[in-house]
């Protein structure tokens, strides 16, 4: 930086102050330093504050983003939870399709670390099952004599790692001839808990998909609408407008049921966050259309345009920058709408289909009464399905307060 | 302000038309119409089908006659109060329906004076105390409120219900009174039952509406009247009542807009848990089946509401704000 500004300084200037430096260095009633005099060292930053100064849009938010604790904690859950998905198989101690006759409705296990006083590392007690004659549920008891190991790291239920290699490691297996129901079991006798692990991956990813999905849409319908202008506006206004006065789930549901029967479950995945998404661009679309008519007529816009910039450029050149970080935040608040869309339509029975398992899918299990009384461990997926709702919610208002650093 | 409200009614001609052009789409897009396949489901019981019958449905609503002549038919039906026929209950689809709409309306309407009821005196709290622990407590509460899925709410507050005060599972009434002519038990009974529904349909709403009001009230108090009024040494207390908390109350009448659709929607899917006897439980039966007509008068009845509360609260706007009356303009 220095150099640039002693280049910018004519060679006369240079010379002159060269000279006065001889002639007060002569005089020695005064004290003159002979350092190199910098004309722009007064407009210059000390080097503390340059680093707050000079920091980029995205550095001061990041910085605004960290010190909201609740933000960033949520985050991190965010983070686990989309990185398990990556590695579900590993994680759960079976295959969430093999069903365990002999366990069906089977009550969460517990592990224990001691067994009659002496640490014997984690393990499980087995469990019988008898049938109360008076009310017919089967009753499973815990035989405490007979404590049995867990095994980590081990070979288990096979498996298809992502649908496609065979594999049959895993973190946690049960103990050898004996059962791992940490969460309970189904009525198949399926284990919950891989079951909902094995759920995150869909309910998980349908948010995303769906929101990149409205984001586009929101984007460019949007975009079109602010930067046009005129009819187009008025077009997309009313389009908007109908859309939003239908009510949201019915009409998720209305659109889903006509999903054809004969459609395979991973079509049906796709088309169900398709559906999620066509209802969902409104809100962003709005937001993009009315940050653009106010930004279009700032004096940045009508120099690039008359500099010959195309439209789209001034759109996503000049335009997108200014608001982009908003649009992130608020597209981040309604993920979690889209994974309750999910979770009700699964839930009612006309959103995704069984084999593909989500925890809605799960959900739709614990559909009556008597499940919160006979085995309140069928309604466990609904605890994931709030944690990420929560952590969404946070982490979107963190979000959006760093997106405006400069307040 | 006359001509404002003309204008704002004939807004609604072109809505209510695009809606329904969608719902019809809807109607029509499972392959093939309902006839055919009811047709075919009856002969591979080996049941009769009565031919007679048949022809005049497919006469009557066109079965065979090109898309836009249909849909002439069907909103033209539904301008006289002829919601098509139900094909799997095998009658009109207003005799199906019954007061189920009317329930659905009363439900929503009791919802809304719930909802306001909770969210008024919280979030004015929650933005003149902001930052405090009961501040803190109650965001915590409303984000639970939101991330609960209220068809879990519904069924543990039903078991909650039955368990601790002795409800009935289900309804809205114990099954005894169930097309007995109404009685003061009759009323006590409906009373108790519904509670459950509002609070489960009110919660997520609820939440909802506290956040943006205590963002709006707290736009408000940083507002420069405010300090000066203040720094002129009024009361705080006096300070809020006067000025601030009236345009909250605006607030509340545009805030239907964006609370109804949720509400409707929430209520949907809280009747199918709790089988009320409203348009729920009847519209996901009738989307199973594919009676599509049922199913989109549903539809239609559903956005007709939203579109008519949106009028009524843009109108109350209207006779309560000052500057709306006198620009002609809704300004939010």
């Amino acid at each position: 930086m220095n150099i640039q500004r002693d280049l910018l300084i004519p060679a006369e200037a240079k010379a002159e102050a060269a000279t006065l430096e001889e002639t007060q260095a002569l005089d020695p009633g005064h004290f003159v330093s002979t350092e190199p005099f910098d004309p722009g060292s007064a407009a210059q930053l000390p080097p503390g504050q340059e680093r707050f100064y000079l920091a980029s849009q995205w550095t001061l938010m990041w910085w605004k983003f960290k010190r909201h604790r609740l933000a960033v904690a949520s985050a991190i859950v965010l983070l686990a939870m989309y990185s398990s998905t990556l590695v579900t198989e590993f994680l759960a101690p079976y295959n969430l399709h093999t069903r365990h006759t002999d366990f069906i409705y089977a009550a969460p296990q517990r592990v224990h670390l001691f067994h009659d006083g002496r640490f014997v590392g984690p393990f499980v007690y087995p469990q019988t099952k008898s049938l109360d004659m008076t009310t017919l549920r089967r009753v499973y008891t815990p035989d405490r004599s007979d404590p049995r190991p867990l095994r980590f790291f081990c070979s288990g239920d096979a498996y298809r790692f992502w649908g496609l290699v065979p594999m049959s490691f895993h973190v946690v297996c049960p103990p050898r001839n004996g059962t791992l129901f940490l969460l309970g079991t189904d009525r198949l006798g399926r284990d919950m808990l891989s079951r909902i692990l094995s759920g995150a991956r869909i309910s998980l990813t349908i948010g995303l998909l769906g929101i990149a999905l409205s984001f586009t849409l929101g984007l460019v319908i949007g975009g079109l609408a602010g930067y046009y202008g005129g009819w187009v506006d008025m077009t997309v206004q009313r389009m908007i407008e109908i859309i939003r006065s239908f009510p949201e789930l019915p009409l998720w549901m209305a659109l889903s049921a006509i999903l054809p029967v004969t459609w395979s479950p991973v079509l049906i995945y796709f088309g169900i966050t398709g559906i999620l998404a066509l209802l969902d661009w409104t809100g962003l679309a709005r937001a993009v259309r009315s940050k653009l008519l106010a930004l279009r007529e700032e004096d940045y816009t009508t120099a690039a345009r008359l500099m010959g910039a195309k439209p789209s450029r001034i759109i996503s050149r000049h335009l997108l920058p200014g608001f982009m970080s908003h649009l992130i935040a608020s597209a981040t608040l309604s993920i979690p709408g889209m994974i309750l869309g999910e979770t009700a339509l699964s839930f009612l029975g006309i959103g995704l289909r069984p084999p593909i398992t989500s925890w809605g899918v799960l959900l739709n299990e614990a559909q009556n009464v008597n499940v919160v009384a006979l085995y309140p461990w069928l309604m466990l997926p609904v605890l994931p399905v709030i944690i990420v709702i929560l952590a969404f919610n946070f982490f979107g208002d963190g979000l959006r307060d760093a997106a405006d650093p400069y307040r | 302000m006359l001509p404002y409200i003309a204008k704002r009614v004939l807004m609604m001609i072109p809505t209510l038309f695009a809606i329904s052009i969608i719902v019809f789409t809807i109607i029509q897009l499972p392959p093939g119409n309902y006839l055919e396949s009811y047709i075919a489901e009856l002969e591979a019981q080996g049941e009769s089908v009565d031919r007679q019958k048949v022809e005049f449905l497919r006469e009557y609503y066109g079965l065979d006659k090109p898309l836009p002549e249909q849909y002439l038919r069907w909103a033209g039906g539904m301008l006289h109060g002829d919601f098509g026929y139900s094909f799997e209950f095998n009658m009109p689809v207003t005799k199906v329906v019954g007061d189920r709409m009317l329930l659905t309306m009363i439900v929503s309407f009791v919802t809304i004076l719930f909802t306001w009821a909770i969210a008024f005196p919280i979030g004015i709290y929650s933005a003149t105390h902001q930052y405090s622990w009961g501040d803190y407590g109650l965001t915590f509460l409303g984000f639970l409120g939101i991330a609960i899925p209220n068809f879990m709410l519904a069924l543990v507050m039903m078991y909650v219900a039955n368990v601790f005060f002795g409800t009935t599972i289900g309804g809205l009434m114990d099954p005894e009174f169930i097309g007995k002519p109404w009685t003061w038990d009759k009323v006590k009974s409906v009373l108790e039952h519904s509670w459950i529904p509002v609070i489960v349909i009110g919660a997520s709403g609820t939440a909802g509406m506290i956040r943006r009001l205590r963002a709006n009230l707290l736009d408000e108090l940083s507002k420069q009247y405010v300090v000066t009024a203040r720094a002129k040494g009024l009361p705080p207390r006096k300070v809020l009542r006067k000025y601030p908390l009236r345009m909250a109350l605006n607030f509340f009448i545009s805030d239907i807009g964006s609370l109804l659709p949720h509400i409707i929607s929430g209520a949907e899917i809280t009747a199918v848990v709790l089988s009320l006897p409203t348009t729920g439980p009847m519209l996901l039966n009738a989307l199973k089946s594919q009676d599509m007509y049922l199913a989109g008068s549903f539809l239609m009845f559903l956005a007709f509401l939203i579109v008519v509360g949106v009028l009524i609260s843009d109108l109350a706007l209207v006779a309560l704000d000052p500057r709306i009356r006198l620009s002609g303009g809704v300004a939010r």
